[in-house]
């Protein structure tokens, strides 16, 4: 069954996008109401390639968090992948992240699991049956050149196997948008290439991948959207920017 | 569901041995917690035994009216008998009286020729309740035919004394345990959990539900403390066996005096109550536990 998504109306802006900002402030209660985030407005269209960027404090964690529905926004309106997330029950969350793939800086994996259960986790909290798992989890793992190794624990990977791993639990469930937040920020400059070239073969396929970085040499190489935060706002949006210095 | 089911217990049963630390300190403290618990039972059980032994010792005596006639002796047996707070009435005859006193005085009893106890047929009444002798009396009072009321008030009051005494303070100390029992479990619990937190934030990011988030840990802590509960019994069911055999055989001239509760008696309900506090507690200490953790 389709999930009930509100939000989204018939020639409404929203729409068109799979993720909708609009007017969004929100602020953090113990930092004395200075706000993280100030009117902001985006709107990232399916199949983007987008890069925000910006210094810390800038609000690209913020951002990454009301998008994951971590953090709800004080005023405005937040819809992704036609949710509303400032409207959404907490018992609907799941559902809504389920629409997602996250991959973080610190990898996050399970560590006393294997790689081949660290990816079948994902399937089977949406109750995937154990035969699709046994056929999704290895394509994936071949995907991010990781099917040779899929009896390891993650300590006995390196940094950039690790979040290949994470890449390929993100993706195992056909996310329609692929959020990263530094996904390269413990990686060398090999490992970096190699995620990020991932990523870009991801978009290719057809998902919206969203990634959070301050890595101006990828951002620059990359000739992809950028989105520049200084201090909660949002100052420069370039279809095909570079990494703006201060 | 039933794949989620059988998911999640499994899960549970992994992360038993996957945090053996986290297992091996609730189990201690389930366990050392239920074996206190369990041996304040087995003694308050004894005790309770041991009292109840004694109260149905003491007796009411009742002495009729000279020529009274059997008819209305009867007549009191029945009423008295009738009364709730009667455990046994026996009517004893006046030659019975004399046979067993005479039993006491042994050769000095040979020059008797008549009964000297001729007016002694009484009525021997037990109570179920000493703490009720001082109704009854009043009672008997009030019944003609009825001549003298042997009783004895201190031993009653004593009894009555010791039965509250021992009642307030099990009810008292089983709280108290219980309770210490709970905070001690539940913060070993907080602490296995929250070491875990990353994992539980790592699955909401992911997409699980609360419920399946949580039905892991439960039926972890449920385990936990339906193991950490089997100890204590297992271990309190040998030892009440052992110190049973220890005093019968050792301290043999108590056995006149005092009769132990069998361990089949006390185990048939420390047991179950054992299991389920533990996995009682195991159940809401890691339900609510968890719930701290799930507003990702």
């Amino acid at each position: 069954m389709a999930p009930k998504k509100k939000g989204r109306e018939k020639g409404d802006d929203s729409a068109k996008n799979v993720i909708y900002l609009e007017n969004v402030n929100i602020a953090y209660s113990d930092a004395n109401g200075v706000p993280a985030l100030m009117n902001v407005n985006l709107k990232i269209k399916k199949g983007e390639f987008v890069f925000i960027v910006g210094d810390s404090g800038s609000g690209k964690s913020t951002l990454i968090k009301l998008l994951l529905r971590e953090l709800t926004a004080d005023s405005g309106r937040v819809i992704v992948n036609g949710y509303d997330l400032g409207s959404m029950r907490h018992s609907k969350v799941p559902k809504f992240r389920r629409s997602l793939g996250v991959v973080f800086q610190d990898f996050r994996l399970l560590k006393d699991r294997n790689i081949y259960d660290n990816v079948a986790f994902a399937q089977r909290i949406i109750m995937r049956p154990e035969r699709e798992i046994r056929k999704n989890v290895p394509t994936m793992l071949s995907l991010v050149g990781l099917a040779g190794k899929y009896k390891a624990k993650p300590k006995q990977l390196s940094g950039g196997e690790q979040q290949r791993v994470a890449v390929a639990r993100a993706l195992v469930n056909r996310p329609t948008i692929l959020l990263a937040d530094e996904p390269t920020g413990n990686l060398d400059y090999r490992n970096t290439n190699d995620i990020m070239k991932l990523l870009e073969k991801v978009n290719e396929n057809g998902t919206t991948v969203v990634v959070v970085t301050h890595n101006r040499d990828i951002v620059n190489e990359m000739q992809k959207r950028v989105i520049t935060l200084k201090q909660g706002v949002i100052v420069s949006d370039e279809k095909k920017g570079a990494y703006i210095d201060d | 569901m039933i794949n989620t089911f059988f998911y999640s217990l499994g899960q549970g049963i992994k992360n038993i041995f996957r945090n053996k630390w986290f297992t091996l300190a609730s189990l201690a403290t389930i366990s050392a917690c239920l074996f206190v618990f369990g041996i304040f039972v087995a003694v308050v059980f004894n005790v309770n035994h041991i009292v109840k032994t004694v109260e149905e010792g003491v007796s009411v005596t009742v002495y009729f009216n000279e020529g009274i006639e059997q008819e209305r002796i009867d007549q009191i047996q029945d009423l008295v008998s009738k009364r709730p707070e009667v455990y046994r009435c026996d009517f004893i005859s006046a030659d019975e009286a004399w046979a067993e006193f005479s039993k006491k005085l042994g050769e000095n009893a040979e020059g008797f020729t008549e009964n000297p106890l001729a007016d002694s047929e009484n009525l021997q009444i037990y109570l179920n309740d000493v703490s009720k002798q001082a109704d009854l009396v009043k009672y008997l009072e009030s019944v003609e035919g009825i001549r003298k009321i042997n009783k004895s008030e201190l031993t009653a009051n004593t009894l009555s004394g010791v039965k509250s005494v021992v009642t307030y303070v099990s009810i008292g100390m089983i709280i108290l345990l219980l309770a210490v029992s709970i905070f001690l479990i539940s913060n070993t619990v907080t602490i296995g959990i929250s070491v875990r937190k990353e994992e539980i934030t790592i699955m909401k990011y992911i997409g699980a539900t609360d419920f399946f988030v949580r039905a892991p840990f439960v039926f972890e802590g449920m385990i936990i403390g339906l193991i950490g509960a089997a100890i204590p019994v297992i271990v309190l069911y040998v030892l009440y066996n052992t110190a049973f055999d220890f005093l019968r055989n050792n301290f043999s001239f108590l056995n006149d005096y005092i009769s132990y509760v069998p361990a089949s008696e006390v185990f048939m309900y420390l047991a179950p109550i054992s299991i389920i506090i533990g996995v009682g507690i195991g159940f809401f200490g890691s339900f609510f536990t968890v719930r701290k953790h799930l507003r990702v």
